[in-house]
C-alpha cells in the first residue's frame, strides 16, 4: 500500500498567551487518498486548530506545534517561505465555515480565484480568469460569465459558498479541509452544497477532511468519522462501526441523545456537563468528569488508545 | 453612479445655502458698522446715510441678501476696502497659491502618513511601530508656526539652502515651476505636510491592525499568497478610508494656515484671511470665508464620492 495522503502523529498544539491553551493533546490520524475523514466534536474540541494545522495557519508566534504532520509525504512542519505558500491551495486547501468572512470584500470573485491560479501555476491573466469562470461552472452558480464580476456581499450565502470551493478547487488541490462548510447555511441549501462536495470530491479524486459539529452531516459525507473531545481523538472508525457499535461513552452518549431515527440536523448536546478547561495537558482522562461507566482508575492515568478491531480506534479503559 | 452623484450634490445645496447665509450675516454681526472703517471718523450724520444708501444698507436683510447672492453667482465679491481691487481678483490669486502649498503638503503627508502607518500597522508593538507612532505624534502635536520657525532657522539662516519666505521673484503674480520659484515652496510643504502625515499615519496603523486580524487574510494565505500577494489585499482594503482621510486633510490645508502661511509671507488664502481680519477689510473677509466654505463643501462631496466609486460595498444610487 502506497503511503496515506495525510498522516498525522501525536499532534499537540498550544497556544501561548495570558492563558497557555492547549488546544489538541496527541492526536493521531490517517486519510488515503480519494478518502473523506469526518471529524465530529463539540464546539471548542480542536477540529479547526487540527485542519489549520495542516496548512500552517495557526498565528506563528504564539502557537507551539508537536509532533508530526506529513501531507502527501512532506513534512509539514518544516515547510517554510515559498514551499509553504506552494503548499496552501495548491496541494492542500481550505474551505471555511463563513465564506462572507474568508473573502476579500473588495476584490470580486473573479479576481479572488485568477490570483490563486497565476500565483501556483504561473500562468497569464486571460488563462487565470479562465480557469475561475470554469470553476463557478463547476460548482453550478448559475450565469458563471457574471458572477466573475460580483463582489462577495452581492452573492447569496450558498452562492458564496459554491465561489469558496471554486476557489478552493481552482488549483486542483489532492487535499481538501472543509470547516463546517454547512453551517452557516439553510437546511436546504446546506443539503445542496453536501451533494455538490461530495461529487466534486470524487470527480477530482481528493482526499477530505469534512469537520461538522453535525452527527447527521459526518455520517452523511464521510467513509471514516474520528470523534474528538477536548483536544482528544476519543474514538474513530468507519461510519458504519462507529454507529452501530460504538465503544467510548461520549460516542455513546452522543448517539443515544441524537439518533432516534431522524439522523439529519442532529446537533451534539443532551450529555450533563461542559467539556473540561484546556490549561493543563490532560493527566487523566478528559472526559471522566461526564463519562457515566467511570472507573477509580481514570482520574489517575491517561487512558491508553486501545485499538479493539482493525481500523478502530478508541481511547478509554473500557475499550482494551 | 451618476444618480447617486447628483443625488449627493442635491444634499449640498441646504449646506451651501447655511454657508451663504453665515457668510452674509458675518459683516451685519461683526460689532461696528460696516462703514466705519470706509468713512473718516468725523463723517457728518448725512454722508454716512448717504453711504448707506449706496451701498444698499438701509434695505431690509433678505433683500441685501438675495442681491448679494445674485452678485455672487455672477463672481462679484465686491472690492477690497483696503487695496481697493476686487475680491474675486485678490482670491483668485491667493487661492491659486495656497492650491499648490495644499496639495504638495497633501501628498508629501500622505506618502509619509502611508509609510509609516503601514509599517507600524504591520509590525504592531514593536520597535518599529513605536518609533512610527512617536513621529506621527510629534507630527500632530508639535506646534506648526514652531516648526516652521525652527526650519527656517536650520535651512534659510544656517544652511542658506532654501528662502525663508515669500513666493519667489515678482511675487505670486508670475510664478512658474521652475526651480527659483519652486524652492519657495518647500519650507512651507514640508513644515504644513506634518499635519496630515500625522493624522493618515494613526489612520493608517489602525486600518491595517484591523484588516490583518481579519479572516479573509487567512484566507489569503490558505490560497498560497505569498505575502506581497496579501499586502495588495490590506492595500486595497485600507486605500478608500486612507484616501477619504486624505482629502479632508487636504480641505482643512485648503483652508490655507494663517500661522504657516504668516510665518513664511506665503501669499496665499490664509495671508490674505490674516490680512483682512487685521485690517478689518469685510468684503476681503466675507468672500474668503465664503469661497474656501464652498471649497470645503465641494471637497466632500468629491471625496463621498471617490470613496464610493473605491468601495464596491457601499451602496451605489
Ligand atoms: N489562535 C488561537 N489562540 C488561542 N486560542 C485558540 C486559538 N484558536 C483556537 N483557540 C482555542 O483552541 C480551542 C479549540 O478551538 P477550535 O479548534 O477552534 O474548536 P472547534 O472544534 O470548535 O473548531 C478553543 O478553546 C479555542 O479557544
Ligand atoms: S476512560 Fe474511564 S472515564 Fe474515560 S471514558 Fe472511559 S470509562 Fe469513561
Ligand atoms: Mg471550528
Amino acid at each position: 500500500m502506497s503511503a496515506p495522503l495525510v498522516e498525522i502523529e501525536n499532534l499537540n498544539v498550544r497556544f501561548h498567551g495570558p492563558r497557555t491553551v492547549h488546544a489538541v493533546n496527541g492526536v493521531s490520524l490517517r486519510l488515503e487518498a480519494g478518502e473523506t475523514l469526518g471529524i465530529l466534536g463539540e464546539s471548542g474540541s480542536g477540529k479547526s486548530v487540527t485542519l489549520k494545522t495542516l496548512l500552517r495557519l495557526l498565528p506563528e508566534n504564539r502557537t507551539e506545534i508537536g509532533g508530526s504532520v506529513r501531507v502527501d509525504g512532506v513534512d509539514i512542519l518544516s515547510l517554510d517561505g515559498r514551499a509553504l505558500a506552494d503548499h496552501r491551495g495548491g496541494v492542500a486547501s481550505m474551505i471555511f465555515q463563513d465564506p462572507m468572512l474568508a473573502l476579500d470584500p473588495v476584490y470580486n470573485i473573479g479576481e479572488q480565484i485568477a490570483e490563486a491560479v497565476i500565483r501556483h501555476e504561473g500562468c497569464d491573466k486571460a488563462a487565470g480568469w479562465a480557469r475561475a469562470l470554469d470553476m463557478l461552472t463547476r460548482v453550478r452558480i448559475p450565469s458563471p460569465e457574471r458572477r466573475l464580476k460580483a463582489y462577495p456581499h452581492e452573492m447569496s450565502g450558498g452562492m458564496r459558498q459554491r465561489a469558496m470551493i471554486a476557489l478552493a478547487l481552482a488549483c486542483r488541490p489532492k487535499l481538501l479541509l472543509a470547516d463546517e462548510p454547512t453551517t452557516a447555511l439553510d437546511a436546504t441549501v446546506q443539503i445542496q452544497i453536501l451533494l455538490l462536495l461530495r461529487e466534486l470530491q470524487r470527480e477530482f479524486g481528493m482526499g477530505m477532511i469534512f469537520v461538522t459539529h453535525d452527527i447527521g452531516v459526518a455520517v452523511e459525507v464521510s467513509d471514516r468519522v474520528a470523534v474528538m473531545y477536548a483536544g482528544e481523538i476519543v474514538e474513530s472508525g468507519s461510519v458504519r462501526d462507529l454507529i452501530r457499535d460504538p465503544r467510548h461513552p461520549y460516542t455513546k452518549g452522543l448517539l443515544a441523545a441524537n439518533l432516534h431515527g431522524a439522523v439529519k440536523g442532529a446537533r451534539l448536546q443532551a450529555i450533563p456537563g461542559a467539556p473540561p478547561a484546556l490549561d493543563a495537558v490532560p493527566a487523566a482522562c478528559s472526559f471522566a468528569p461526564r463519562c457515566p461507566l467511570k472507573l477509580a482508575s481514570c482520574d489517575l492515568a491517561r487512558p491508553p488508545v486501545a485499538v479493539p478491531a482493525p481500523g478502530r480506534s478508541v481511547r478509554c479503559v473500557l475499550a482494551g | 453612479m451618476l444618480v447617486y452623484v447628483l443625488k449627493r450634490l442635491f444634499y449640498t445645496l441646504p449646506v451651501a445655502f447655511g454657508v451663504s447665509v453665515v457668510c452674509f450675516l458675518l459683516v451685519h454681526i461683526a460689532p461696528g458698522d460696516p462703514l466705519t472703517s470706509v468713512l473718516p471718523p468725523d463723517a457728518s450724520a448725512q454722508l454716512q446715510a448717504e453711504m448707506r444708501k449706496i451701498y444698499g444698507f438701509d434695505r431690509p436683510l433678505i433683500v441685501q441678501y438675495g442681491l448679494w447672492v445674485l452678485k455672487t453667482l455672477q463672481g462679484d465679491l465686491g472690492v477690497s476696502i483696503a487695496t481697493g481691487r476686487p475680491v474675486a481678483g485678490e482670491l483668485r490669486l491667493a487661492l491659486g497659491n495656497t492650491l499648490m502649498l495644499a496639495v504638495l503638503a497633501t501628498l508629501i503627508g500622505f506618502v509619509l502618513g502611508c509609510l509609516f502607518g503601514f509599517v507600524a500597522g504591520y509590525f504592531r508593538d514593536s520597535w518599529l511601530d513605536k518609533l512610527a507612532s512617536f513621529v506621527s505624534i510629534i507630527g500632530v502635536s508639535v506646534p506648526h508656526y514652531w516648526l516652521g520657525m525652527v526650519l527656517v532657522i536650520i535651512f534659510s539662516v544656517q544652511l542658506n539652502w532654501l528662502p525663508a519666505t515669500g513666493a519667489g521673484p515678482g511675487g505670486s503674480a508670475d510664478w512658474a515651476w521652475d526651480w527659483v520659484h519652486v524652492r519657495h515652496l518647500i519650507l512651507p510643504a514640508v513644515t504644513m505636510s506634518v499635519i496630515p502625515m500625522g493624522i493618515v499615519a494613526r489612520t493608517v496603523r489602525a486600518l491595517v491592525a484591523d484588516i490583518l486580524s481579519q479572516e479573509f487574510i487567512t484566507g489569503q494565505r490558505a490560497k498560497g499568497l505569498l505575502d506581497v500577494g496579501v499586502f495588495r489585499h490590506v492595500v486595497k482594503n485600507a486605500a478608500p478610508t486612507a484616501l477619504a482621510v486624505m482629502g479632508l486633510q487636504l480641505g482643512y490645508l485648503l483652508g490655507g494656515s494663517i500661522l504657516i502661511e504668516t510665518v513664511f509671507s506665503w501669499p496665499g488664502t490664509g495671508f490674505l484671511l490674516g490680512q483682512a481680519i487685521f485690517q478689518r477689510d469685510l468684503p476681503l473677509l466675507q468672500g474668503t470665508i465664503l469661497v474656501l466654505a464652498m471649497f470645503f463643501v465641494a471637497l466632500n462631496l468629491l471625496v463621498d464620492v471617490v470613496q464610493t466609486m473605491l468601495d464596491p460595498r457601499v451602496q451605489r444610487a
